[in-house]
């Protein structure tokens, strides 16, 4: 007679019995599924963007290339604004390493405008350049229109217009006529944006030969750009100073521009640490949902908790029972979550047209916290179920 | 007319003076009651509302413990086994039906019945064979697919019935298991649990119908938490 067998649940049975219990509850578990599917899914979203994101920066900078330096003038002691020598550029492509250089030189007090009838305080802030030869060269600018100066425009009054200035100047198409300096320019180019000296954006950019022969152009650049190899940078930027400017070295400011894309990019992903923290947030309210829900459920299956203890369940059956259910009500919630995250980030990634770079650790981690979640949420209605107690399937 | 041991087996469950109070204040829901079921036995417990039969049968199935007194199952004071111990028990030595049928919508005949021999480690293909003998054994072999909706009281309280049994019990406690079935039913159900009493189950059934307490060989009265009566009788048995 002495039967000392113990109870024993197996292990998928547990599973089986999460799944049972959910089953039977469909619309409930469905949305609070939901509560953490939303959580995860914002998370992964928000991750997944921003690597894309990153990947995407990544392979601008690797296009644009990181040796690219400025080199502008500073002040001298006195406060004054200082003045590059005009033979900067020859000087700077004599340099070891520097594959070549380029200029533009802000022409002082010129306008362009639409036509003359525009009132002419309304200057669109756009500025006048005088650009060499080798400026789309060097800066990596692509024309979205038309063709750069050369040769056989230089005897015309014919003007490149930067990305913004052609859109504040209303020009939609090369071969239309502006007003620079109160003279009919021809625009014969219009540059795409120029990512690693946006300060030709807003620009009118004339050759030097225009700007030398109409606006007495003095050949003193104010923006010098130059190209080195990559493993050059480093030295070129520090003879730079003193090889433009030997007797002031320190009136000249060198700086390479994709430090400052570098610079602007770390500012925005400090917003999606924001977002992040937001999802954590959801995830966190998904979480009491859940543990809401898993207590509603318990105080409803009393008399099936007593009948699995008259069955012969122990408490930690009973309990292991609602763990597995809360469990498994957060991982369909964070698998969920995960492909509508991997989901967002795709049609984003799509629609801007940029590499889909999630890590598949993204999501499993996405799925690992939402089993914690799960058990976080379930240990106290599971530790409550498994305190009801065994007569509670006669008491009616 | 207290405390007759009817029975030659040896006990299956004792009760030794258990007193259980419920609640604050406390009420005494069974007073003093001592009692022999032995293996093989089959007993009609019967009393009014509130004369603590339920009580009983929960200190007979170690579902609670005394407040006062000794409940010996299988020959170990439940005094001295814990929580686990009294669920190995459940599993695999007592059964249980009850009033209510206790079925869950939308699960078959035979995974309700299979349920019996969840918490006994048994795998779900062997758990599923079994519950099939058990469904066969209760009369309802045709209906193993069947969801409680698709089956009749009489029927959905077999199918509880041979949950309680798929696992073999020594001991099939009943709590007015005929109570929500119409007469003819509850006869037939009577019959099925008289049938395994005869293939070798100790039985306990509460009812506070005296004519089917009569059907039983034996008879336990309760009244106000009270032993009062405990009557073996060799006419009980039925034909």
């Amino acid at each position: 007679m002495k039967d000392r067998r113990p109870s024993r649940l197996l292990t998928r049975d547990v599973l089986r019995l999460g799944v049972a219990g959910l089953r039977s509850r469909p619309a409930r578990a469905v949305l609070s599924a939901l509560g953490i599917a939303i959580g995860i899914g914002a998370m992964v979203a928000v991750v997944g963007i921003s690597t894309s994101s990153e990947a995407r920066f990544a392979q601008q900078l690797a296009t644009l290339g990181t040796n690219l330096l400025t080199i502008t003038p500073g002040q001298t002691l006195a406060g004054r604004d200082a003045v590059l020598p005009p033979e900067t550029v020859p000087q700077v492509r004599r340099l070891p390493g520097v594959l070549d250089a380029s200029s533009v030189a802000r022409l002082d007090d010129l306008t362009v405008y639409r036509s003359e009838h525009v009132d002419p305080r309304n200057t669109n802030g756009i500025s006048v350049l005088a650009a060499d030869q080798a400026l789309l060269d060097v800066t990596g600018g692509q024309l979205a229109a038309g063709r750069w100066h050369g040769p056989a425009t230089d005897a015309f009054p014919t003007v490149v217009l930067g990305h913004d200035a052609a859109r504040r100047l209303g020009v939609t198409r090369v071969g239309s006529q502006v007003v620079l300096a109160g003279q009919p320019f021809t625009v014969v180019g219009v540059l795409a944006p120029v990512a690693l000296a946006p300060e030709l954006d807003p620009s009118a950019l004339v050759s030097e030969h225009v700007a030398t022969e109409r606006f007495g152009y003095s050949g003193s650049p104010s923006t010098v750009f130059e190209r080195s190899t990559d493993e050059s940078v480093a030295d070129v930027r520090a003879l730079l100073p003193a090889t433009v400017s030997p007797a002031a070295p320190e009136e000249v400011t060198v700086s390479r521009p994709s430090d400052a894309l570098a610079a602007r990019y770390a500012a925005d992903s400090t917003f999606s640490g924001l977002l992040l923290g937001l999802g954590s947030v959801a995830l966190l309210v998904g979480g009491v949902g859940v543990a809401n829900t898993m207590i509603v459920s318990v105080l409803e299956r009393r008399r099936e908790i007593g009948l699995r203890r008259a069955l012969g369940a122990t408490r930690a059956h009973v309990r292991a029972q609602f763990l597995a259910e809360a469990v498994l009500l957060t991982l369909v919630g964070g698998v969920g979550g995960a492909l509508l995250g991997l989901g967002v980030t795709v049609v984003f990634t799509l629609a801007h047209g940029w590499v889909l770079a999630l890590p598949p650790s993204v999501l499993g981690a996405a799925v690992a916290a939402t089993v914690l979640v799960g058990a976080g949420a379930g240990l106290y209605p599971a530790v409550r179920a498994a305190r009801i107690p065994p007569t509670a399937a006669l008491s009616s | 007319m207290t405390a007759t041991s009817g029975t030659p087996l040896p006990p299956l469950v004792e009760l030794r003076g258990v007193t259980r109070d419920h609640g604050h204040p406390p009420v005494r829901a069974l007073d003093d009651v001592t009692l022999s079921i032995g293996a093989g036995a089959a007993v009609a417990v019967v009393g009014p509302s509130g004369s603590g039969k339920s009580t009983l049968l929960n200190l007979l199935g170690t579902l609670d413990r005394p407040s006062h007194g000794q409940v010996v199952v299988d020959g170990a004071d439940v005094a001295s086994l814990d929580d686990d111990d009294l669920s190995a028990l459940r599993a695999h030595r007592i059964g249980f039906v009850f009033q209510q049928f206790h079925l869950t919508e939308g699960i078959g005949a035979v995974d309700a019945v299979a349920d019996g021999l969840l918490y006994t480690g048994t795998p779900l293909r062997a758990r599923r064979q079994r519950a099939l003998d058990a469904l066969e054994l209760v009369g309802l072999a045709g209906r193993a697919r069947h969801r409680p909706n698709q089956l009749s009281g009489g029927e959905r309280q077999r199918v509880a019935i041979a949950r309680a049994v798929v696992g073999s019990p020594a001991l099939l406690l009943a709590d007015e298991p005929t109570g929500n079935l119409d007469s003819a039913n509850g006869a037939a159900i009577l019959e099925l649990l008289l049938d395994l009493h005869r293939a070798g189950t100790a039985l306990v059934v509460i009812t506070h119908d005296p004519a089917l307490a009569a059907r039983l060989p034996r008879q336990v009265t309760l009244q106000d938490g009270r032993l009062l009566a405990d009557v073996s009788t060799t006419e009980g048995a039925p034909a």
